[in-house]
């Protein structure tokens, strides 16, 4: 764990902002790599804590996986998955070309 | 006594003895709401159509002798990250400004079943990820007890709703300390239940292996009261305990005798405010005149519970908040989308684009941050680094929970190391606000229960809150001794003064 004040760069933060969906400016990725930076070096506090002889834990609780029986249960209907859609045809949410330069959606 | 300071032990009874009325209830609350939500931004929503319809719906079913729920009658405020059919549900964010859920959630279908009057939505920390509520993106919620501070966060509108007499009881969430940090900063009463214990369907996610909902009231009983209804096996939500719930409120007027609390020596380190010491030991004091003996238990991992919930949260953040796509519901961004065609690069697709704009409109700054900072501890070439890491220790918290309670009943101690912050005070330092959390992410990560209540007010007229901790499903206790507490003292029916006058 690198426990610089600065460990993360702007292309760092770029990266990671594409990877995360996000549209940032340069000001605020300036800004995100400053605060990021001082974040890491904080939790990277971890580093201290002996944890070879210790498993991952990843929800507090002792429960397995429940399963239920494979049975059609009411759902949504199509019209209420839709009712919130920034943009529907009545039948598919629509969406910008997935690939490609165009697509207006 | 006034109809606004009745209990909501005392509410439901006096509506099922007739001496008031569901509508009169309903009214006298949402007028309190209407006077003073505008000092207080405690509501983002506030329904007061949909209030008195169905108040007046269960009067007549009551004068008819049909049946009735559980709470009939008794106002409720939801905090907004709860999904509701029949009003707005935004999270405090621009990402879900209108947007109307399909379904309720269950706590609130199960509320709802037992005829609780919604008042409205409270406001919360965009996405309850906060401990001041400013991050908010339809303004800050003001504490009651001063308007110049916050009232905590996450769930800051429910905690100051409360404590200012807009609704007896409302529902929070509680992934770090967001329903614990906020009722100990309004003076009022908050309850983090075990993780499982209530469903979370329909709780708008967070962190999934930390979150949990919670009722927040003036007191103990009340609290109690909610849980009867809100609490049980919900199959919709895999983490549900499939457990009896127990008759919270019959458990409740039991003396201490025999019971063991430990106080921490980990939670006097530096930063504890002197005066909340003071409330703390006098807690203590009274705890043990009520017949509880006190003893010293360790938690040797306490410190790392920031950095671990720091890693932990934001990584499971960053994958729930995945969903927000501008294709499904929510914001999107009305950018035209061209794409750059550039693999790799910003905006690869017009499909791309949309995302990356839409979500850049929608986020606030601490969602961002912390979307951002989970995506990167997730990346390749990090993940082992820092979010394993982090499961690993978190291992050792809970083995310390484990281990303590092996010792002791409860462990008690502060809730939050300073009484309530001044509004802009630790705004432009992210870190700084992380660490209000210093008390409570420990019960989140072990996924045990705690409660806080208030325990004393400082000079300047601030309350102090006190935290108890359980082992798992250790509800009925915890209610019982916060309750017993609250027959000794009047710390919980202290009242700010009128706050329509301070604005």
């Amino acid at each position: 764990m690198s426990t610089s004040s600065q460990a993360l760069s702007d292309e760092d933060v770029a990266k990671v902002a594409l990877l995360a969906r996000l549209a940032l400016s340069e000001a605020e990725i300036a800004r995100m790599t400053g605060e990021l930076s001082k974040i890491v070096g904080f939790v990277s506090m971890l580093g201290e804590v002996d944890t070879s002889s210790v498993a991952p834990l990843a929800h507090p609780l002792d429960t397995q996986n429940i399963f239920r029986d494979d049975l059609p249960t009411p759902s949504l209907t199509t019209a209420e998955a839709l009712q919130a859609a920034p943009r529907h045809d009545g039948e598919c949410f629509l969406v910008p070309a997935v690939l490609g330069e165009s697509g207006a959606a | 006594m006034q109809l606004l300071e009745l209990s909501a032990i005392d509410m439901v009874a006096a509506l099922r003895q007739g001496d008031i009325t569901a509508v009169q209830c309903a009214t006298a609350f949402l007028d309190r709401i209407e006077a003073t939500n505008g000092s207080i931004n405690a509501f983002l929503a506030v329904d007061r159509a949909g209030a008195l319809e169905r108040a007046a719906d269960i009067d007549a079913r009551r004068r008819a002798g049909k049946p009735v729920g559980a709470l009939a009658g008794l106002p409720v405020a939801l905090k907004d990250v709860l999904c509701t059919a029949d009003m707005p549900t935004t999270c405090a964010s621009r990402m879900l400004a209108g947007f109307r859920p399909p379904y309720d959630a269950d706590v609130v279908a199960r509320l709802r079943a037992a005829d609780a009057v919604f008042v409205g939505k409270t406001n919360m920390d965009e996405f309850a990820m906060g401990g001041s509520n400013e991050n908010s993106a339809f303004g800050p919620v003001r504490n009651p007890w001063d308007l110049a501070r916050a009232p905590g966060g996450s769930s800051g509108g429910s905690a100051a709703c409360v404590a200012a007499d807009m609704a007896p009881v409302a529902i929070g969430s509680d992934t770090g300390g967001s329903i614990r940090q906020p009722a100990g900063l309004c003076g009022i009463t908050g309850l983090k239940p075990t993780y499982g214990r209530v469903s979370r369907r329909g709780l708008i996610a967070f962190a999934s292996s930390l979150d949990q909902i919670g009722p927040m009231a003036r007191g103990a009983a009340d609290c109690a009261l909610i849980m009867e209804t809100i609490a049980g096996h919900d199959p919709g939500d895999a983490t549900s305990l499939d457990v009896a719930v127990p008759r919270y409120t019959d458990l409740l007027d039991k003396p201490l005798a025999g019971v063991r609390i430990g106080r921490v020596p980990e939670h006097y380190a530096e930063g504890l405010d002197p005066e909340v010491a003071k409330g703390v030991e006098e807690a203590f004091a009274v705890l043990k005149a009520a017949g509880a003996t006190i003893h010293e238990v360790r938690l040797p991992h306490a410190k790392y519970g920031i950095p671990t919930y720091y890693l932990i949260a934001p990584c499971e953040a960053s994958s729930n908040l995945a969903r927000y796509d501008g294709a499904h519901y929510g914001h999107r961004s009305s950018v035209g989308h061209r794409g750059s065609g550039k693999a790799g690069s910003a905006f690869e697709s017009p499909l791309v684009e949309m995302y990356c704009r839409s979500r850049a409109e929608g986020f606030g700054p601490e969602v961002k941050r912390r979307v951002m900072l989970g995506t990167y501890a997730l990346s390749a070439g990090y993940y082992d680094a820092y979010y394993a890491k982090a499961l690993r220790v978190r291992r050792l918290i809970r083995q310390d929970y484990l281990d303590a309670f092996q010792s002791v009943d409860l462990i008690g101690g502060p809730v939050s190391a300073t009484p309530a912050f001044k509004l802009g005070e630790k705004t432009d330092d992210p870190l700084a606000m992380y660490l209000v959390d210093l008390y409570t992410v420990g019960t989140n990560l072990a996924g045990v229960g705690g409660i806080s209540f208030p325990c004393g007010f400082t000079k300047s007229g601030l309350p102090i809150g006190f935290q108890l901790q359980a082992p798992a499903l250790g509800e009925p206790l915890l209610l019982q001794a916060a309750d017993r507490f609250q027959r000794l003292t009047d710390w919980h029916r202290r009242r700010p003064r009128p706050t329509e006058a301070r604005s």
